[in-house]
């Protein structure tokens, strides 16, 4: 499993019921249902992701989050998770609004664009950053919000979004995820357990 | 023989009949005292009874969904392309069930049949079937076959509609249900498209109020409209374009009423060859089963209430070209459903074939739906997919 999903796998209790917006191959969400007994869905638009959720027995429904989360009701989960799909959002606070209308608590990891590397290849090179976490160019990437671990924190602060957990890691998998002193300078991916309200 | 099948057909198949002697009580108040269904089985059931799959039939289907009934038979089952050995619905893995359904014109009990109380055809006094009635006549099938539970109950079209009555009156005997290119309740439109349909055969004048077999007469005009109005909400704006686009016949225009346009030649060869091989009074009546079919209606509208019953995990596919039943009437569905806090999967398949799409190859279909089975194959022998 990839190492924010790891992370984000401790994070949720036993017996939660959970949304994955944009859950890939449904790696996440089985892996819950075997150890955990979390139940859920996942929400992915890429045709084989869709199969090999069915193949591991994940509920997935083919839905643009672009279109919302309108077949949802209020409260509809205990837990909505989100990776990596952040930053290729139309309205990405928007979408955070929905998340936490339908369930009190939410997980997000998406890239951090402060990332030191980052920060060098835009000061040095002057051209937009790619890397890693970043393989697009600046023409044909699907991310079109880029923010950084700081932005997120200051949303959360001006929607008045309590931020229960944060952490951040490398793209390699491999990087410590305990790491608190400077995150939105050495975080390549952020991560964020929110909850509704102050 | 067998050689000259494909080697992925489930090859030479024979119906069987199955005989009921309990009586059915239907929705519209009459008692069936005794019916047959004709029904095909492919693969082989195994010890626990626990592999077996139904196919429910759309509009102007029938028991023939797969293999072919004989060397000589041209085409074979209409579900072919997704029911044989490696295929979607895999028959060495599980032991699939299609029949005819009640009122149907293809050997189960219909119209056509005798009636034990007059001696005579029913005619049009077959009683008016609804999706709810030929559930039950299914469940009584499965008890005939020993089949306790169905691992997946498969559908398409009005198929689809039968799947998901299992989910509300048979809950406990459905591991799984895919509903496929299907629709909650019939749109006005949809109804008003039947409603040409029928008009078409009623009015024929060969028709004779239903009675057309004691006039030793067929009302192949009206059948034949019917199966043309039909046929063009089958198909997509697009499919009908690309494949005959404006093409004529000829090369120039006649300036006439004969067929000019390659569709109208399509249309009215499809409609003739409907017309001779399908009845009238199963034809209206499986309409009116479409009309009639709307779980909602007894829960004030709330489809989630309708499918509380329901306890297995649904599959709900649509075709993103299908305007008979769209896209959006599937996802109604799944809102219900999620709603109500069931176990659902949902794929709107990219195709360009319309309606029709459900039963065409088309490789995201295929990979989707075959992985959902072999998944439900794994679960009954507690594999891994």
């Amino acid at each position: 499993m990839r190492a924010d999903l790891e992370l984000i796998y401790d994070w949720i209790p036993n017996d939660a019921r959970i949304l994955d917006l944009g859950c890939g191959d449904g790696t996440l969400l089985a892996a819950l249902a075997r150890h955990k007994n979390v139940t859920g869905y996942g929400l992915e638009i890429d045709a084989d992701g869709i199969a090999a959720c069915l193949g591991k027995g994940v509920n997935v429904l083919e839905q643009n989050l672009d279109d919302g989360l309108g077949n949802f009701v209020d409260d509809a989960c205990d837990l909505v998770i989100m990776t990596q799909a952040l930053q290729v959002l139309r309205r990405p606070d928007t979408m955070l609004d929905q998340m936490l209308r339908v369930a009190p608590e939410c997980i997000i990891a998406f890239p951090n664009f402060a990332y030191w590397k980052h920060r060098l290849h835009l000061a040095f090179r002057g051209r937009m950053p790619v890397s890693r976490s970043l393989p697009h160019a600046w023409y044909d990437t699907p991310n079109i919000h880029l923010s950084t671990f700081q932005d997120f924190a200051s949303l959360c602060r001006d929607k008045g979004i309590t931020i229960v957990d944060e952490a951040v890691g490398s793209a390699d998998h491999e990087g410590h995820w305990t790491s608190r002193l400077w995150p939105n300078l050495f975080g390549e991916t952020a991560i964020f357990r929110v909850r509704r309200g102050r | 023989m067998s050689a000259s099948f494909p080697s992925d057909s489930v090859g030479l198949v024979t119906p069987q009949i199955a005989t009921f002697e309990t009586p059915l009580a239907l929705a519209c108040g009459k008692t069936l005292e005794r019916f047959e269904l004709v029904y095909e089985t492919y693969g082989t059931l195994n010890a626990e009874r626990s592999n077996a799959v139904l196919i429910c039939h759309a509009l102007s289907g029938h028991h023939h969904a797969a293999g072919y009934h004989s060397v000589d038979e041209r085409k074979p089952g209409w579900w072919d392309a997704y029911i044989g050995p490696g295929k979607v619905i895999d028959t060495d893995r599980f032991f699939v069930v299609s029949l005819n359904n009640l009122g149907g014109c293809h050997g189960s009990t219909g119209p056509c049949s005798i009636n034990p109380l007059t001696g005579h055809q029913w005619g049009p006094t077959f009683p008016v079937m609804t999706v709810a009635d030929w559930v039950h006549s299914q469940a009584r099938l499965a008890d005939k076959l020993g089949i306790e539970r169905f691992a997946a109950v498969v559908g398409g079209s009005l198929g689809g509609m039968q799947a998901m009555q299992w989910t509300i009156a048979y809950p406990e005997r459905v591991a799984n249900v895919a509903v496929i290119a299907a629709t909650p309740r019939l749109s006005a439109q949809n109804i008003a498209f039947n409603e040409v349909a029928r008009q078409a055969i009623r009015s024929d004048p060969d028709f004779h109020d239903g009675w057309y077999a004691d006039h030793e007469a067929i009302p192949k005009l009206g059948l034949k409209l019917a199966r043309m109005i039909g046929h063009i909400t089958y198909l997509s704006e697009h499919s009908m374009g690309s494949r005959f686009g404006r093409d004529l016949r000829s090369d120039q225009l006649n300036f006439g009423y004969d067929v000019e346009f390659q569709v109208e030649s399509y249309l009215r060869h499809q409609g003739d060859t409907f017309s001779t091989r399908f009845d009238a009074n199963t034809y209206l009546l499986m309409t009116k089963a479409l009309d009639y079919f709307d779980p909602a209606g007894q829960h004030d509208g709330d489809l989630s209430a309708a499918l509380a019953p329901a306890a297995c995990p649904f599959l709900v596919v649509s075709f993103t070209t299908d305007w008979r039943f769209a896209p959006a009437r599937s996802r109604e569905l799944v809102s219900a459903l999620l709603r109500a806090g069931k176990a659902v999967s949902y794929i709107n398949v990219d195709s360009p074939h319309g309606h029709d799409a459900f039963l065409l190859p088309n490789d995201q279909y295929e990979a989707v739906f075959g992985s959902y089975m072999r998944r439900i194959h794994a679960d009954i022998t507690g594999e891994a997919a």
